[in-house]
């Protein structure tokens, strides 16, 4: 595809690219078109609140038998990193939905450079992310190596001797739910990164116009999916019981 | 070759069209609700804590998914999957727990070193 016939899909009232349609044939208006594309990707994304979902009952059982294991795993979790990590997505989610609304408008540099924003802020995330579970590694493989309790990371609240923490094996489930969840968003989060990068790529070619721009919106909606999962995961899993 | 007539649109194409303001405004209402549950959360409310928690949340995602994701301007076709998915989370959710906060004989594991 030539650049010039990709900017040219720029125009107002243009939906050719290169010759080649953005209406595929089994549609009659481009209208329907982004309707069954805007109601596929809700479908998903039901689909993705009972993938969640289960693992969010886990998470409720588990806090109704294992309370005290669950205020002492949430006091180990680092509250400043999982504040900040909420206000980077919610920005992240902000700058997507500026994106949108550039693409819908037409502004080609402006979607550009948003995607770029939201990037740079999901990266941050997952960097975050990356740094608390390394530290969750660095703080318990003392506890691993004394208990001989191998493997996962706070697989057990071990005292240097060996012996078991109270509520140690609460906290457990407590961690391994954790990890579970946190880590189930976080390979959500790098494939939505993927897909920015071919979402900018294609914005950058001037694949989009006011008249076509499903792929932005779609990418948009995923992502505010993975947004709305955190917004659920920071309160539950950070802030169980800091009073007292 | 087939140029775009918008006429021949059908109504949905033309969308509603969000001011940036409207975005602007909720991504502050999101970050008061943040700082909002962060302090809540050392308060001492009992067994309301999980409550508070919960409900600001829901707030959020409400937000999120009303404005941000255009839930509030999406057909009834749109609206009624979002309804759904919250229906069968509901059901997962208050079907389970009717069972393990009412029945005694449901108790946790055994803890086993």
């Amino acid at each position: 595809m030539g650049d010039a016939a990709l900017a040219q899909a720029g125009g107002p009232g243009t939906v050719e690219v290169h010759g080649h349609s953005r209406l595929q044939h089994h549609f009659d208006t481009l209208g329907q078109q982004k309707s069954a594309a805007t109601l596929g990707m809700w479908v998903f994304i039901a689909q993705e609140v009972m993938f969640f979902g289960g693992m969010f009952c886990a998470y409720m059982v588990y806090r109704i038998w294992y309370y005290d294991g669950y205020v002492a795993g949430s006091r180990e979790l680092d509250l400043v990193l999982g504040t900040v990590n909420t206000i980077v997505l919610i920005a992240s989610s902000l700058t997507v939905a500026l994106a949108v609304n550039a693409a819908s408008e037409g502004r080609r540099q402006a979607t550009v450079i948003l995607l770029g924003l939201t990037l740079v802020l999901g990266l941050a995330f997952l960097g975050i992310k990356y740094v608390e579970y390394a530290s969750k590694f660095e703080l318990h493989h003392a506890h691993h190596a004394a208990a001989n309790v191998r493997l996962f990371p706070m697989a057990g609240f071990f005292h240097v001797d060996g012996e078991l923490a109270p509520v140690g094996n609460q906290m457990r489930m407590f961690m391994l739910l954790y990890f579970a969840l946190t880590g189930m968003h976080a390979i959500h989060m790098i494939i939505g990164v993927g897909l920015l990068l071919v979402i900018m790529w294609m914005a950058h070619k001037g694949a989009f116009s006011p008249q076509w721009f499903t792929p932005v919106e779609m990418f948009g909606l995923y992502w505010h999916f993975v947004d709305i999962i955190w917004i659920f995961l920071f309160p539950l899993l950070y802030l169980v019981n800091r009073h007292h | 070759m087939s140029a775009y007539n918008a006429e021949l649109e059908p109504e949905e194409y033309h969308e509603h069209h969000v001011p940036r303001t409207t975005y602007y405004a909720i991504f502050v209402s999101l970050m008061v609700l943040t700082f909002a549950t962060v302090g809540l959360a050392f308060l001492n409310l009992g067994m309301f804590n999980v409550t508070v928690a919960l409900a600001v949340a829901v707030t959020k995602a409400a937000l999120v998914v009303m404005f941000f994701m255009h839930m509030k301007y999406s057909s009834p076709l749109i609206k009624l999957v979002g309804f759904a998915a919250m229906v069968w989370l509901g059901m997962l959710l208050l079907i389970t727990l009717s069972d393990y906060l009412t029945r005694g004989w449901l108790m946790a594991p055994p803890i086993v070193r």
